[in-house]
């Protein structure tokens, strides 16, 4: 183990390096991810390669391995923290280079509803997906989350609860939402241990995201449909 | 906090406060199991040799050595297992046994710190063990009676605990290595007395400053479905501050209790023992992984 423990980072090729870094992600070492990182960006890798290369392909292992049952949460916490070690280093750099994110996710738990363990799961794995994510926290009002789009102007707008008392609230800000004439500016997603899609549809969501795996795939899927029915702009 | 040291040459184990739970192993003890006795003996140590690694292998911390053979040398064949054990595992060992001269005979073979099993509050017992310790700079389990039997009453167990604390810093020896058994009386036998061993549990540790251990199956003694009653026994106790226990590892109720209070008092970072324990090997992908993949770190 300490023989493995002593492996050198910066003695391995790209490929290898960067395979060791998902390893690395996945065994939640946030000091040795980010000393990849470091590395990467020595030998001349834009931060958006090191982002979506080596820390979106590396979580992108941890989410399917969590949503099979193979991980479990502390397990994807530590991943999540060490994913975060990584993006402290390249988040500054990729604001001065401008590159693009795959898209913007606000979320929030809704209003009656303190839980946030799923939440900032979900929040997580979609950082770890490559999603610039705005997390307003929990027992978040329907104004609060108007106040909170019209500031961030998010591509998604994700919403947990993890009681049926408040589930129902989630239609609540949909339909402020729909009031507004603004429902169509955001996919709503909605996820929480009570929900189920028939739930999701109900109260007007785009969809229903079992866990933090299914919540990015979705996530992805939804954005990139959107973006090829989009009329181009100008 | 309160930490109780016991080594081997290469491995130090740490029984205290706000630590993980440790399980001592007792399987190699001849009482009650008739073909180890004939074999120990008779010099075969096969059965020791797969009792020893089947115990580190399902989780023991420390292992529990007895060698209390009826009619046999038991000074000698302590000390014959002591250090065939020793050559197996670097798992610290309990010295286990009610002749003073077996204890002797065992510390005086034994490489590192041993945790010596037991002394009782009788004086006699005392003055005859207590040096031994003193002299090898052991640990040693106290367990809570003296010349006038077990207590049904815990204040009196509390006394004979305090005696055993108090005599052995005559020898020199700190409270730190002074390991409390409070005498778990079977509830088949004693109804409710549970409730007064806990409360002592608690009494040791905040009065005493003492780290604590127990025999978890005398709870259940004469009971059906002894392993579960033993595995609440053993997170209610964990609870209420209990720090060690010798009990069968093999068993998977009472050490799922052992590992689950680990993960509820937050003793296991990242329930990454518990986890490691209980995921579906074959699902692990780390396995697949060849040696030139980093693992993590244990968490100690």
């Amino acid at each position: 183990m300490s023989t493995a423990d002593d492996l050198d980072l910066s003695s391995l090729a790209d490929d290898d390096l960067v395979e060791q870094m998902h390893d690395d992600l996945y065994d939640g070492l946030a000091d040795e991810v980010a000393e990849g990182v470091n590395i990467l960006l020595s030998r001349g890798w834009t931060p958006n390669d090191v982002l979506n290369k080596a820390l979106v392909a590396g979580m992108g292992i941890v989410g399917v391995d969590f949503r099979d049952g193979i991980l479990f949460v502390p397990e994807v916490l530590m991943s999540a923290k060490a994913m975060k070690a990584g993006m402290a280093i390249l988040r500054p750099l990729l604001v001065e280079t401008g590159a693009p994110r795959i898209g913007k996710v606000l979320i929030g738990t809704v209003k009656g509803d303190i839980h946030d363990i799923g939440k900032n799961l979900v929040a997580m794995m979609l950082e770890g997906g490559g999603f610039e994510v705005v997390d307003i926290g929990i027992n978040v009002s329907a104004d609060d989350f108007m106040t909170a789009l019209d500031e961030h102007r998010p591509d998604i707008l994700g919403m947990s609860a993890l009681l049926t008392t408040t589930m129902p609230y989630m239609k609540v800000v949909i339909d402020t939402l729909k009031q507004k004439g603004r429902r169509d500016d955001y996919i709503v997603l909605v996820g929480g241990a009570p929900l189920n899609e028939a739930f999701a549809e109900s109260v007007g969501a785009d969809a229903y995201c079992r866990d933090a795996a299914v919540a990015v795939e979705t996530a992805k899927a939804m954005i990139s449909a959107r973006r090829q029915h989009a009329v181009p702009a100008g | 906090m309160t930490d109780t040291i016991i080594s081997s040459a290469t491995r130090n184990v740490v029984i205290g406060f706000d630590r993980p739970f440790v399980v001592i192993g007792e399987r190699i003890n001849p009482t009650g199991r008739k073909i180890l006795a004939a074999e120990m003996a008779a010099g075969d140590f096969t059965r020791v040799t797969e009792d020893a690694l089947a115990q580190v292998a399902a989780g023991a911390h420390v292992l529990d050595v007895n060698a209390g053979v009826p009619m046999a040398d038991e000074p000698a064949i302590l000390a014959q297992v002591i250090k065939l054990v020793q050559s197996l595992t670097d798992a610290p060992l309990s010295i286990d046994s009610s002749v003073t001269a077996a204890l002797a005979s065992g510390l005086a073979v034994y490489q590192g710190k041993a945790l010596v099993n037991s002394v009782t509050a009788e004086d006699e017992k005392l003055e005859e063990v207590l040096p031994l310790v003193a002299k090898y700079r052991a640990a040693v389990v106290g367990i809570s009676n003296d010349e006038s039997g077990i207590s049904e009453d815990p204040d009196v167990r509390f006394a004979c605990a305090r005696k055993i604390v108090e005599r052995a810093a005559d020898y020199g020896i700190p409270a730190a290595d002074v390991v409390i058994d409070p005498l778990v009386l079977p509830a088949g036998a004693t109804n409710g007395s549970g409730a007064g061993t806990i409360r002592l549990i608690r009494r040791l540790r905040e009065e005493l400053k003492v780290n604590t251990t127990c025999g978890a199956s005398n709870v259940s003694f004469g009971l059906p479905n002894r392993h579960p009653l033993n595995a609440a026994y053993l997170a209610m106790a964990i609870g209420a501050g209990m720090t060690s226990a010798i009990l069968n590892p093999l068993h998977a109720e009472e050490m799922a209790a052992v590992r689950g209070a680990d993960v509820v008092l937050g003793h296991d970072q990242n329930c990454a023992h518990w986890v490691a324990t209980y995921r579906d090997p074959d699902q692990d992908p780390r396995r697949q992984r060849e040696g030139r993949r980093r693992r993590r770190a244990e968490n100690a």
